[in-house]
């Protein structure tokens, strides 16, 4: 029973109907049929498919890049030149003599690495702000409403030069700037959904059994209030990656060599005219895995929220 | 109505209290030394007795909490000081770009309302056709384009291409700068203006309209089933005066939102855009401000661009009573 009794945050999301929550023995069962049902609607969405086949070609293809390219992301290679896209250098090479298409592969890693951990950043302070604003109400609530509130009012960008500024220009200061301005949207959709579980009956149930507040509201009221999150969340990775290529563009990203797609873009710039395919192909990943993301994002809302369809 | 505006203003100003003292306490972290930035650069060891003076003369030795005070007690006076880098005036630097930061924020925003909302419209009405299906798709890829590659990709295809090919000259549009100051009305470009201004307003607007498309058709939809439809047509009133009238008021609520809430932010966060266009607004100088460490110039503009947000947002909530007039904004309960 101990192991039940610990807040878990990061157990398994079970978006079980209400009266099933508080009953830790009742069978598995229950939460499963709802997955899958909402994985059946999921697949019926195109779009989503589609999303979602390009998320896992793109991670395969991150992962497995030192197979798929002979070139390493910053090898030089001799009088290779801004070259146009040939059979030998698919997406053409750079002004130094880079690979563009395996600086794109190992791209891929970068930005999701980066898309991935700040919105765990995020995903986590939004849900433990959210929460505890939503459950406890009163004074918690107006704090941490008012904490967003002057942190949606502080232009991103200069906090973002600032952190850079203090722990230097690398990935990890970018997660660390886009996990902490990334929760505001979270903290907000959290502590709504809050609001309206606590004053269900199921939650009153809990009360009078006695449960542990901490238990309550990460055991039987979070399960119930992750759907949103997980859209969210996968709409959010895309946002990340996006920012990213903003960050990188404006000189406070990772750092050369690192072959982050902004930078790419931005290295690019100075020669719209002689060689194109500098800006076309990194940028052209930006947009395609965002918009994969965001396409992932909508398929997951359908889906988890019958009533829409 | 009148107590629940003020209400909203008084709440700005903690808001904007703690906002800014975040930025001033943010800054004494960061590495580089203010004095040494005025007496020459940070890249240059200049004489110790000129750092002395400069210390003195700004009170940079001054305790932090005495720093602070006297940074509220200027700002309260609406004293905001001169740029660390140039001496100039901060209130002289806001006028500046804040007209460009203006200008160009009324055009993207023009851009979204038109595009984004009759766009949207269009397609709940016709869905399912084939433009809707386009619809959907292109506004899709614009909220995912990064706004510099689509800038470039705009550059490539407006200013490259012409060159390259000798199109004729009204084809041709400008990428770099604010062009000659030929404005009527302070917002209307005249003679050769609107060739610069053409791109950076598409590009700033695209992502924003995009959205406004996709939320008026959601909105709007939703709206089309409703049983007031069924009774405005029953009533024998033409297809178009339905929607545009009765359906579309209804269904702008959310839309407003967006849309207000995109003007307040394009004015002081549009860094990327004016970077990529070289157009001179609020952003891009906060952006450089910050990386050169000029604390009041970073502070006076980031003061400015967080009034026009707070006040903007204020505007937007305050138009829901005109929008739907069932929205009570004195009582706490709602209608």
């Amino acid at each position: 029973m101990s192991a039940l009794d610990r807040p878990a945050p990061e157990a398994a999301p079970r978006p079980s109907l209400p009266e099933a929550a508080p009953r830790p023995s009742l069978p598995e069962a229950a939460p499963r049929p709802l997955w899958l049902d909402a994985w059946r609607r999921f697949r019926r969405n195109k779009m989503a498919m589609a999303g979602l086949t390009f998320l896992v070609v793109l991670v395969a293809a991150a992962i497995l890049a030192p197979w798929i390219t002979r070139y390493g992301p910053s090898e030089r290679i001799e009088g290779a030149y801004r070259q146009p896209p040939s059979w030998e250098h698919l997406f053409g090479t750079d002004k130094i003599g880079r690979d563009v298409f395996s600086r794109v592969l190992y791209g891929a890693r970068v930005s999701l690495r980066i898309g991935l951990a700040s919105t765990v950043v995020s995903v986590g302070i939004g849900l433990l702000l959210g929460a505890v604003a939503g459950f406890f109400g009163g004074i918690a609530d107006t704090l941490i409403m008012r904490l967003t509130d002057v942190f949606l009012a502080i232009p991103y960008i200069v906090l973002a030069i600032a952190i850079v500024a203090v722990a230097g220009r690398s990935e990890n200061s970018v997660i660390l700037v886009l996990g902490l301005t990334g929760w505001l949207g979270l903290a907000r959709i959290v502590r709504a959904s809050f609001l309206s579980l606590k004053q269900l009956e199921y939650v009153e149930a809990a009360h009078a059994l006695g449960y542990s507040r901490s238990r309550i509201m990460f055991r039987h009221i979070l399960p119930n209030a992750v759907q949103p999150v997980i859209v969210y969340g996968t709409v959010l990775i895309g946002g990340v990656i996006l920012s990213e290529a903003a960050l990188s563009y404006l000189g406070v990203g990772p750092q050369e060599p690192t072959p982050a797609w902004g930078l790419m873009v931005s290295q690019g710039k100075g020669d719209l005219a002689g060689a194109f395919h500098l800006l076309l192909f990194p940028g052209g990943a930006i947009c395609l895995t965002v918009l994969a993301f965001v396409l992932v994002g909508d398929g997951l809302r359908d889906a988890l929220d019958p009533k829409l369809t | 109505m009148i107590s629940y505006i003020v209400r909203r203003l008084l709440l700005i100003i903690p808001t904007i209290f703690f906002a800014l003292s975040f930025l001033f306490a943010l800054f004494f972290v960061l590495p580089g030394d203010p004095a040494t930035l005025i007496a020459g650069g940070a890249n240059r060891t200049p004489d110790p007795g000129v750092i002395e003076r400069i210390n003195e003369r700004y009170g940079f030795d001054d305790p932090l909490a005495v720093q602070f005070g006297d940074y509220w007690k200027r700002t309260l006076q609406w004293d905001l000081g001169e740029s660390f880098q140039n001496r100039r005036s901060v209130n002289e630097i806001l006028g500046d770009k804040a007209i460009n930061s203006v200008r160009l924020a009324i055009w993207a925003t023009l851009i979204e309302i038109v595009f984004g909302i009759s766009i949207g419209v269009l397609s709940a009405i016709r869905r399912y056709s084939l433009a809707d299906k386009l619809t959907t798709a292109v506004t899709a890829l614009a909220s995912a384009v990064p706004v510099f590659v689509l800038g470039f990709l705009l550059q490539y295809a407006f200013a490259v291409q012409p060159n390259k090919h000798g199109w004729p000259e009204w084809m041709r549009l400008r990428t770099q700068g604010i062009g000659p100051n030929t404005w009527t009305l302070f917002f209307i470009p005249t003679g050769q203006t609107w060739r610069y201004l053409a791109l950076p307003a598409v590009v700033l607007a695209a992502a924003s309209t995009a959205l406004a498309a996709r939320m008026t058709r959601g909105s709007m939809l939703e709206v089309l089933r409703a049983d007031y439809m069924r009774t405005a047509r029953a009533k024998g009133l033409d297809e178009r005066r339905v929607v545009w009238r009765h359906g579309l008021r209804n269904a702008m609520l959310p839309v407003v939102t967006l849309i207000g809430l995109d003007f307040g932010t394009v004015i002081g966060a549009a860094v990327l855009t004016e970077k990529t266009f070289s157009w001179p607004g609020l952003g891009s100088e906060i952006a450089d401000s910050v990386i050169s460490r000029d604390l009041p110039v970073t502070m006076g503009l980031t003061l400015v661009v967080v009034l026009a947000f707070t006040v903007v947002n204020l505007i937007v909530d305050v138009s829901y009573a005109w929008f739907d007039p069932r929205i009570c904004l004195g009582d706490e309960g709602g209608a």
